[in-house]
């Protein structure tokens, strides 16, 4: 600590290196100290070369552009979900966008992909089915337990293979519903999308004569 | 990976699959190997947004998965593979060189989805270039296939590795995810499959067909319908074949402009005699010998055999070191050094580069240092002949933006500055770092006023210039690191 408090009282204008072999000579005026940074945009001494024109550059550079275009258009390309606006709105449901399903538009093989990769699909139809369906087999399966309970205190083999045909009818029956509850929503939509008028359109020109009667 | 290669894989990504995905890509190059749930947590996208965008990461071979211990896998993102993209204009019009229109749509069709079947492949090719034709004209399936074959054959597109056929059932649950494997052998084979078809024309009638409501058109393509003979076997573009070929264009022309015309077409047989034989990290190709040059000419050459010994001598004796003479058996053993002909290219690239940014004069200053690998100010001054003061100058500028480097020889023990000598040197593989970490900035930066300006076609043009920089420089680090 001495010695950088003495360092910097003896001498103020000595440097740790031999000055001249860096180049700087006795005497020669040392530029002016830089007190801000550097410009951004500093003036360009040499402009770039031109670049090369020709067939070849042409044909990939249009190319290269084309390709942009492309993946675009691909099922590839996933765009963000549209933002809900703030009143569900009965167009809603006649506008098309983005896929039906929560799921992907192309079919990857999957059986090269891991399997927690695999959306389950049609989410709001499940939704509605598990509210409803969950009351019915409870039901079901408690009636026919009693009754078969009732009826016949035999083997107990019988009646737990009898409780998992059960069950699996059920399940075959919730998805024989799920089925026909897909196709109703999808004939639903018959008409062809793109004829849909939301209205929102009309009414907005009549505004300026309110004198002659609307037919 | 450099911040400006991330920033470049994530405009890339944008443009090309949407914000979604370029989200969750950059999230793994960032932060290396991760599983679903973390993913979906970190990026704060949900659950379904992140297996949509791995799944097309996957299906485009951007991103792979592992699977550990306990059934987690795990995804990892290539981001060297994701800097690809730039050049895929350049693939597709090196294969339309060599293989015309149809080896042309085949490589894009492979390269905008990622992986496909032969069979799909080939369905798509005729059914575009059918529409391209006159009326009343289809495209035969069989031409197609014909051309794919010739691709497997030289290498540019090969299989995919393709899920494990168990012969016995497994007794436990399928494994969360498979693991793909790959036989050496099988993976430019071709399935056997005759496909008979032709090309289909979409007409109106098709058109009005597409416009129908989602809700009637039926769930699955007809294609399902009937079993598909190569199902399974996926092919994608072989990328190191690209650049195996880029690399031989890119010595054949230097020596086409070095010397003449039938030098470099000498070059280009002995290159296309060793491409099947040599690997691509090489630092040289196997030795051929005169004999077997000769006999392997393009059949319109028809030089004599004292003329090709002559070119083949001369080839040698260059100072550049392009071709070598490694024994004296069948005529002359030669090889073509492609480690030093990568460095050659690498170092006459940074020439450029420093000429035109900084003017003739510094490019003089940097050829002097090359030369005499490690010199002295005041030698500088001597033997390029410029005035101190300018010389000094120049050699500070291209000091700070790091093509040259300061080596000390202390003179002693304790490093005093005063009894130090400063040496001016050039490193070749730094200097090429740093101009290949420049280069992927100012890529990011055009595209960026690109997206901006939206109009000007010079900036796609820049972009193409820059990326063939980024293409020699890289080979040349790949291949020295490989060595070392």
């Amino acid at each position: 600590m001495a010695s950088r408090g003495g360092g910097r009282g003896r001498g103020r204008g000595q440097l740790t290196f031999n000055v001249e072999a860096v180049g700087i000579g006795k005497g020669d005026a040392l530029p002016p100290p830089t007190l801000q940074p550097s410009p951004l945009f500093p003036p360009l001494e040499f402009r770039p070369v031109p670049l090369p024109s020709g067939e070849e550059g042409e044909y990939v550079l249009a190319l290269k552009q084309e390709l942009r275009g492309a993946m675009r258009q691909l099922p590839y390309f996933i765009r963000p979900a549209v933002p809900k606006r703030d009143v569900e709105r009965y167009s809603d449901k006649y506008q098309m966008s983005g896929p039906i399903d929560n799921a992907i538009d192309w079919n990857p093989d999957w059986r090269r992909l891991p399997r927690e990769l695999k959306i389950r699909v049609r989410k709001l139809q499940k939704e509605r089915i598990t509210i409803l369906l969950p009351k019915r087999p409870p039901k079901t399966t408690e009636d026919k337990e009693e009754t078969i309970q009732k009826l016949e205190k035999k083997e107990e083999e019988v009646t737990s293979e009898e409780d998992e045909e059960k069950e699996e009818e059920e399940e075959k029956e919730e998805e024989e519903e799920e089925e026909y509850d897909e196709e109703e929503h999808e004939e639903e939509t018959d008409y062809i999308m793109s004829y849909f008028d939301n209205g929102e359109d009309f009414g907005g020109d009549s505004d300026d004569n309110m004198d002659e009667a609307i037919y | 990976m450099t911040q400006a290669e991330i920033k470049l894989c994530s405009l890339l990504l944008q443009e090309h699959f949407g914000e979604i995905v370029e989200k969750i890509g950059v999230h793994l190059i960032r932060t290396g190997s991760q599983p679903l749930r973390v993913i979906a947590h970190d990026t704060g996208t949900s659950l379904d947004q992140v297996k949509k965008a791995l799944c097309v990461l996957v299906q485009h071979n951007l991103v792979s998965y592992q699977v550990h211990k306990r059934g987690v896998v795990e995804y990892e993102a290539q981001c060297s593979r994701v800097l690809r993209m730039l050049r895929y204009p350049r693939y597709i019009y090196t294969t339309k060189t060599l293989y015309s229109d149809t080896g042309e749509l085949i490589v894009e069709e492979l390269l905008l989805n990622g992986k496909l079947t032969m069979s799909a492949v080939v369905k798509k090719v005729a059914d575009r270039l059918t529409e391209t034709m006159e009326d009343g004209k289809t495209m035969d399936y069989a031409e197609v296939s014909n051309t794919f074959v010739r691709l497997a054959d030289t290498h540019f597109v090969q299989r995919c590795p393709s899920v494990p056929t168990t012969e016995n059932s497994d007794p436990g649950p399928p494994p969360p995810a498979p693991t793909l494997v790959i036989n050496e052998k099988d993976m430019y084979l071709v399935p056997k499959l005759s496909l008979i078809g032709k090309g289909k024309r979409r007409r109106s009638s098709d058109e009005d067909a597409a416009g129908e409501p989602k809700a009637k058109r039926p769930k699955y393509t007809t294609d399902n319908k009937e079993p598909i003979p190569d199902d399974g076997i996926y092919w994608q573009a072989n990328l190191d074949r690209f650049h195996q070929h880029f690399r031989d264009q890119a010595i054949v022309s230097a020596v086409a402009n070095r010397m003449d015309q039938t030098s470099s077409e000498i070059v280009r047989t002995m290159l296309r005699m060793s491409e099947i034989t040599t690997s691509s990290s090489a630092p040289f190709t196997q030795p051929l010998s005169s004999n077997e040059i000769f006999r392997s000419l393009p059949v319109g050459y028809n030089i004599s055999k004292q003329v090709l010994d002559q070119y083949l001598t001369l080839l040698a004796d260059d100072p550049l070191e392009f071709v070598g003479k490694s024994g004296d058996s069948g005529g002359g053993m030669y090889v073509i050094n492609l480690h030093k002909a990568l460095a050659s290219l690498a170092t006459a690239t940074l020439e450029s580069v420093v000429q035109e940014r900084f003017g003739s004069r510094c490019a003089r200053i940097f050829r002097l240092v090359l030369q005499k690998k490690h010199i002295e100010q005041k030698q500088v001054e001597d033997f390029a002949m410029i005035p101190a003061k300018e010389a000094k100058d120049m050699l500070y500028k291209m000091l700070s933006e790091n093509f040259m480097s300061l080596q000390e020889i202390p003179k002693t023990p304790d490093h005093a500055p005063s009894r130090t000598f400063y040496l001016y040197t050039v490193n070749i593989l730094s200097a090429a770092r740093m101009l290949l970490h420049r280069c992927y900035k100012s890529i990011a930066n055009l595209i960026e006023r690109r997206q901006f300006e939206t109009k000007e076609n010079k900036l796609d043009a820049s972009e193409i210039q820059v990326d063939e920089t980024i293409f020699l420089l890289e080979s040349y680090i790949e291949c020295t690191m490989k060595r070392q």
